[in-house]
């Protein structure tokens, strides 16, 4: 199944890893949204399950996250989104981000392997750093989904060995300390960062957290495997609600031929 | 869940990793995992240090006013020998103590946890301080250690806490402080615990969070419960002194239970002293309430593993309580543990049973108690007439009711 996810780093490339929240604004929408990124050019999707305490997010996602829950969105409809994901889109890799809480509620075991049934790739956790990885990844590693881990300015040398352990499917590096939606890293940390992590892994790394428009991302995209874009998305979801898919597609579009170009335009 | 071998000690908790059996923990953003790990070593540096002992324990005695002293209370006694004699059993009723921890500089015990953190900051040269508050109490020891101290403070407070805790907002802002009304979700204390995340992400380099309960990421949990833990220490030698033995009871309030393991931790291997940590019954078990043992279940939230309300998506559900310091719907890892393998029993009390407990130890012993402990008190009744005359009963009285003279008014129907 990481098959899949290793494609989508391997195109010769960078790849936009695009995010938005799932149920939000409702169960029923995500679907055509979630198609509006892939007909845009995503090249990996990021379905955010919502939670009621999302500490890590910046206004724009903590309001996705609660749009989702006020719509009545539960765990069962986020493996539903993915399943039918999954069928329309066998090739397009899916990767559901979140909190722990939600994904340990019924045992990791049992999340893990619905995450197998429903064909998502991999997992991206918040608030389960490597330290606490008993809590999930060995579940999730039985099932062959990719526990994607993330790494930060505050992550030095040192750390960085037990951060990629046990992690599989690409790096997510979180190019500002901070939440998520707010300020912009400056492009030459993002350089140095990269190339320190590079030193450390092969996995393929993926910089996000404040890239809002093609622009910005290409200039990310230069230095790195792929650039991951999500508060700009989710902003239009606020924006248009269940009429999000045709401004998402847009936008989509517009960062994957950006990202997509980036390497031959540096 | 882990049929927890009882270890030789229960007072050697957590491991390595911060874990008490299979509760706390580091659940915390990769971002915060460093600093954690810098604490952490900071901590084990500063229990070394004689000297920062010493500066902890001369501030504790000149600035807090330490010892509190600890006070039988001899009506409360009489009323509960009373109602014993009129069940039929006028051999019982125990002896009554309160741990006077209201009597501290800033109200609370709040304040003994907040000068052993700003030493800690001030050792790992961080230059701004931020805190989360509900009741307000944590807010103004935090707010008072900062002003003594000369760094700046930040305070995120719900907008309901805001509103229901006028009177420490104000004090918060007179010792200097800068308060954020935080109005995500109920916008209460869970809300502003996030907001100071969500802050402290942003600012890892030169802010301290100075938690303002016994949870959150290790080594958090552990390093509130030993400065807090002088509370226990102190009774555990009062009465000692005072009466030549050890307690029957104790009896502490328990929010994120910083108070109630403070008061626990230096009795868990006296084996013949029980414990009872008193959860926010709000409305009922039935309806809203804050009762994370008795109404929840293992989850993972703001650092921790530990017993939260919860539905079975694991999604958070709003706590209630009158009281803004318990209305949490999580609790302290340690006291997971200790329920879990039975060491401490916790009893869930409504609104209306802390508000009677209230109005009792006001007009009995003369002291207007915090909410938070009005629920500590309101166990007695279940408690005291049961036990014998001899038996002894040490509670927490974890703050004092000026704070909450509006709450209480309102629920009187008085008009202040
Ligand atoms: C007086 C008082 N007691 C108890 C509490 C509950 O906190 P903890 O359980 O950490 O002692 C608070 C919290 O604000 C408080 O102000």
């Amino acid at each position: 199944m990481t098959n899949r996810l290793s494609a989508a780093f391997s195109k010769g490339r960078p790849a936009l890893v695009t995010f938005i929240t799932g149920g939000d604004p409702t169960p029923d929408a995500t679907p055509a949204i979630l198609d509006a990124l892939v007909a845009g050019g995503a090249d990996v999707i990021e379905l955010g399950m919502p939670f009621t305490d999302p500490m890590a997010d910046g206004p724009a996602i903590q309001a996705a996250n609660l749009r989702a829950l006020a719509a009545g969105t539960r765990t069962a409809d986020i493996f539903r989104i993915a399943r039918d994901f999954r069928a329309r889109h066998p090739e397009v890799p899916l990767v559901l981000m979140g909190y722990a809480n939600p994904m340990v509620a019924r045992g990791a075991e049992w999340f893990a392997a619905q995450c197998a049934e429903a064909g998502v790739d991999g997992i991206i956790c918040v608030d389960i750093p490597s330290e606490e990885d008993p809590e999930i990844g060995p579940a999730l590693r039985a099932h062959g989904i990719s526990f994607i881990r993330l790494a930060t300015p505050t992550t030095d040398t040192a750390r960085l060995p037990a951060v990629v352990d046990g992690s599989s499917g690409f790096l997510y590096y979180v190019s500002v300390a901070g939440v998520t939606g707010k300020q912009q890293a400056a492009v030459d940390s993002i350089k140095e960062a990269v190339a320190r992590i590079k030193s450390g892994t092969d996995l393929p790394i993926a910089v996000g957290f404040g890239v809002r428009t093609p622009e910005q991302a290409a200039a990310f995209a230069a230095h790195a495997e792929g650039v991951v874009v999500g508060s700009a998305l989710v902003d239009l979801v606020a924006q248009h609600g269940a009429d999000a898919a045709g401004p998402v597609r847009e936008l989509t579009a517009a960062l994957a031929d950006a990202v997509h170009n980036a390497k031959a335009l540096a | 869940m882990n049929t927890a071998t009882i270890p030789n000690s229960l007072r050697t908790q957590p491991d390595e990793c911060g874990h008490f059996g299979q509760f706390g923990g580091r659940y915390v953003a990769e971002t915060l995992m460093p600093l954690i790990l810098d604490l952490e070593r900071e901590y084990k540096a500063a229990k070394a240090d004689p000297a920062f002992k010493e500066e902890f324990d001369d501030l504790m005695k000149h600035f807090v006013g330490r010892p509190s002293p600890l006070y039988f209370a001899p009506r409360m006694t009489e009323h509960f020998r009373a109602i014993a004699a009129e069940q039929g059993k006028p051999e019982n009723g125990a002896q009554i103590w309160f741990k006077r921890e209201e009597l501290n500089h800033t109200g609370a015990h709040k304040i003994n946890n907040c000068i052993g953190q700003i030493l800690l900051a001030i050792r790992m040269g961080k230059t701004k301080i931020i805190a989360e508050t509900g009741a307000g109490q944590h807010g103004v020891a935090t707010a008072t250690v900062c002003a003594r101290f000369g760094l700046p403070c930040t305070i995120f407070m719900g907008a309901t806490d805001v509103a229901r805790q006028q009177p420490n907002v104000f004090r918060m802002k007179l010792l200097g402080a800068e308060v954020v009304p935080v109005t995500s979700g109920a916008a209460t204390l869970k809300d502003a615990m996030n907001e100071a995340l969500r802050h402290w992400v942003a600012h890892v380099h030169d802010t301290f969070y100075i938690i303002g309960t016994a949870a959150g990421p290790h080594p958090y949990p552990e390093l509130v419960r030993d400065f807090q833990s002088v509370i226990g220490k102190e009774a555990r030698a009062q009465l000692l002194e005072r009466t030549g033995r050890l307690p029957d009871l104790l009896i502490a309030a328990v929010g994120g239970g910083s108070n109630a393991i403070g008061l626990f931790h230096p009795f868990l291997d006296d084996t013949d002293v029980q414990m009872l940590g008193v959860e926010a019954g709000g409305h009922g078990l039935d309806k809203e309430h804050a009762a994370s043992l008795t109404g929840g279940k293992p989850g993972i939230l703001h650092g921790n593993k530990t017993y939260l309300l919860q539905d079975e998506d694991g999604q958070i559900t709003e706590a209630h309580s009158i009281s803004a310091g318990l209305d949490y719907p999580g609790i302290g890892p340690e006291h997971s543990w200790l329920h879990d393998i039975g060491r401490a029993k916790y009893l869930p009390i409504t609104d209306d049973q802390a508000m009677e407990a209230f109005t009792l130890c006001c007009q009995l012993e003369g002291i207007i108690p915090a909410l938070e402990s009005a629920h500590a008190l309101a166990a007695l009744p279940e408690v005291a007439p049961k036990m014998g005359k001899d038996q002894i009963i040490i509670v927490n009285v974890s703050g004092r009711g000026d704070k909450d003279i509006f709450t209480v008014a309102e629920k009187l129907g008085v008009k202040l």
